[in-house]
């Protein structure tokens, strides 16, 4: 199973913070298209991806016990 | 530890304290704080939000690609979540150097690394409404999947 954690607009679209997801062997673009069917999740196409904490392209594979974090566009400072 | 995540109010001495240097001859300090007006919006406070290890690794990337650039520079950055009222501090930045120019220009790159690669995120509560800030115009697209250079004014 992959860990995906959601934050800002997307946890809240949600309603959660953490799901977990059947995406072994799966590219990140893979994932992003399957979670916008099963929870009808908007605006995942512009959102950054990290993969272990660390930024990761849309044909990242993943593998059971990755952790996914999508990452909406950053405002801190 | 030179780069923090803090739910409690940043005490900017305490920042500032972990670079100072024999061999310093400038720190620069910058504070973020809470602006009241926005455009003519009223904010009321703001929630931040941390993805918090990720934000840490990030900061301490910031502070290597500051080594590189500027070799004698030490930085330190604590960046606070949770609510925040207006004028309270979201982010202090301290960077010692020997001589102060390297110390301006290492602190104002930190900051606008901070804008396009560490994942924290602020909830606006307007007077009417709220909104998370950063995509609300969907103005900020990251088409790779990774982040690109932004605007540096906001």
């Amino acid at each position: 199973m992959i860990n995906v954690l959601l934050f800002a607009q997307l946890k809240d679209e949600l309603g959660k913070e953490t799901i977990s997801i059947e995406g072994n062997g799966m590219s990140v673009a893979k994932l992003k298209g399957k979670m916008k069917v099963e929870f009808e999740l908007e605006g995942l196409e512009t959102v950054m991806t990290a993969v272990n904490e660390e930024f990761a392209d849309d044909d990242t594979i993943l593998s059971d016990g990755d952790t996914v974090a999508f990452i909406p566009p950053v405002s801190g400072g | 530890m030179n780069y923090h995540i803090s739910k409690e109010p940043i005490v900017i001495q305490e920042v500032i304290d972990k670079v100072i240097e024999r061999n310093a001859g400038a720190i620069t300090t910058f504070i973020g704080t809470v602006r009241e007006m926005t455009k003519g919006k009223k904010t009321l406070f703001l929630i931040y939000e941390a993805y918090v290890p990720m934000a840490i690794k990030k900061l301490e990337q910031i502070g290597s690609e500051i080594k590189e650039r500027w070799p004698d520079a030490e930085t330190a950055i604590t960046h606070r979540v949770g609510k925040l009222e207006i004028t309270d501090i979201a982010v202090v930045i301290a960077v010692s150097t020997p001589h102060r120019n390297d110390a301006y220009e290492a602190n104002r790159y930190a900051i606008e690394r901070i804008k396009e690669i560490v994942p924290i995120w602020k909830k606006e509560h307007w007077e009417d409404g709220e909104t998370w800030v950063g995509n609300q115009l969907e103005t900020v697209p990251y088409p790779t999947g990774k982040p690109i250079e932004v605007d540096s004014n906001d």
